[in-house]
């Protein structure tokens, strides 16, 4: 499902934090929003996931409201385990949809594998290493199958073996069909994933395009700059 | 000294002999004090969970009450049950006073807001914990609130610890509900007032020992059941 937003602002206290922002995603991709801290990103996230009042403008989806917030996750940058299980985290949102348990308890142990996490079901989630954590957060939004996958910097204070780990994933669940939109600030993670770049600057949308034009060539000299490792 | 030694003797001898009396009022106060326990759980704990995690207009003053009415003082809470359970007051056709039915619903009234204010204040620190897994989940009001009861039922068992206490040492309101009558609504804390004033110290003395291991039993017994302190922080 693709969305457009038009005209959306965020305002908190009188203060603008996002845009106005016109904007149009597609149906697939993998889109990795860039840009400074401050800058909007998590804002914009959170208001194409629904979850952020929006002052100004509309966000529209292709389908209905409700059946979009069904087929989204979101993983969000420190990843929140609840006081359960890994098996208990895993199963968590199927129960929501009050799934048959059969099949909650066959996917529970699938993605167990799937997440490297098959011999640890019983342990409690809050105990896990920092990268079993975010890989557990990362299981448990796709194990919904979402048509729309956010992700906030999923691999932020991560070290390279679990950033591969969440790569390969990401990748994996790109390949089956799943839309992805994440922020991050590393560079090299976004060249690596990008289909396409949405660069943000000052609460707006300052540049957007294909992956392959915006390492090679970005248009606007703020996203150069920002390239290049410079502040902006 | 002598009294309290005595009261130690006389709560031996009441234990060992298995007095029948003893036996009797000990399972009516933990009958009174357990049902009011279980039903103010059942108000409280969904009502101090939905606190925490709703916004409305007046909630700070809802929680302020609450608070002030952990304060409540039995006797007052008493005295209106006793008016409203009286023959002559609007419940009185129900012929509940001096019952040990009157006596659950005095002490439902006295721990509900206790239980609901210890649960609000644990509930909160959960709330922000889950509050944005939650919310992007789509999770309906209900499930958000079984959530943070089961994630949190470790805290919460420490409210209903909590209200259990206060219900099992009180003794103004079921006085005046329940009567103090012998073989029908006698509790621990109502026989140890009464005998207090009949100057029989030491059985006095010996009901207090009884209630106080009682008490620290029941606490106990819990705390087994429920392994806290076992499995670390959660």
């Amino acid at each position: 499902m693709s969305v457009s937003l038009l005209d959306v602002q965020v305002k908190r206290r009188g203060k603008a934090i996002l845009g106005p922002i016109n904007l149009d995603l597609g149906a697939t991709g993998f889109t990795i929003v860039l840009g400074p801290n401050g800058a909007g990103k998590t804002t914009l996230l959170k208001v194409l996931h629904g979850v952020e009042r929006v002052s100004g403008g509309t966000v529209h989806w292709s389908v209905s409201d409700t059946e979009a917030r069904q087929a989204q996750a979101y993983v969000f940058q420190s990843p929140i385990m609840l006081r359960r299980s890994v098996r208990e985290n895993l199963a968590y949102p199927l129960r929501l949809l009050k799934l048959d348990k059969a099949d909650i308890a066959m996917r529970v142990t699938d993605w167990a594998q799937r997440i490297g996490l098959g011999d640890a079901l019983d342990r409690p989630a809050p105990r896990l290493s920092g990268g079993e954590r975010q890989k557990l957060a990362l299981g448990r939004a796709l194990i919904r199958n979402p048509k729309v996958l956010f992700l906030d910097e999923p691999c932020a204070n991560l070290d390279g073996r679990s950033t591969r780990e969440i790569e390969a994933l990401l990748l994996d669940a790109h390949t089956a069909g799943t839309r992805i939109i994440m922020t991050t600030h590393d560079l090299g993670q976004a060249r690596r994933l990008a289909s396409d770049v949405v660069f943000m600057l000052n609460g707006g949308l300052h540049e957007q395009g294909p992956a392959s034009d915006f390492f090679v060539a970005a248009q606007t000299a703020e996203a150069q700059a920002f390239l290049n490792g410079d502040i902006v | 000294m002598n009294d309290i030694w005595a009261g130690i003797q006389a709560a031996f001898e009441l234990i060992i002999t298995f007095d029948a009396d003893l036996v009797e009022i000990t399972l009516r106060s933990l009958q009174v004090s357990l049902s009011a326990l279980v039903i103010a759980s059942a108000i409280a704990l969904p009502i101090g969970t939905w606190l925490a995690i709703r916004r409305f207009r007046y909630r700070r003053a809802t929680i302020a009450t609450l608070n002030a009415l952990m304060g409540l003082p039995p006797v007052v809470v008493g005295l209106i049950v006793y008016l409203l359970l009286s023959r002559s007051g609007p419940f009185g056709v129900m012929g509940l006073l001096f019952t040990p039915t009157a006596m659950i619903i005095a002490q439902v009234i006295i721990i509900t807001p206790l239980i609901a204010s210890i649960t609000h204040q644990a509930m909160r620190e959960l709330w922000a914990e889950y509050h944005d897994l939650l919310i992007s989940l789509n999770t309906s009001n209900r499930q958000r609130i079984l959530t943070l009861i089961w994630d949190g039922r470790r805290a919460l068992l420490t409210a209903a610890l909590a209200g259990f206490g206060r219900a099992i040492g009180e003794v103004g309101a079921i006085m005046i509900v329940g009567g103090n009558i012998d073989h029908a609504t006698r509790v621990l804390t109502t026989a140890i007032a009464l005998e207090t004033g009949k100057g029989d110290f030491a059985l006095a003395l010996g009901l207090g020992f009884v209630l106080i291991a009682l008490a620290l039993l029941v606490n106990f017994a819990i705390h087994a059941l429920s392994r806290t302190e076992r499995e670390g922080r959660w």
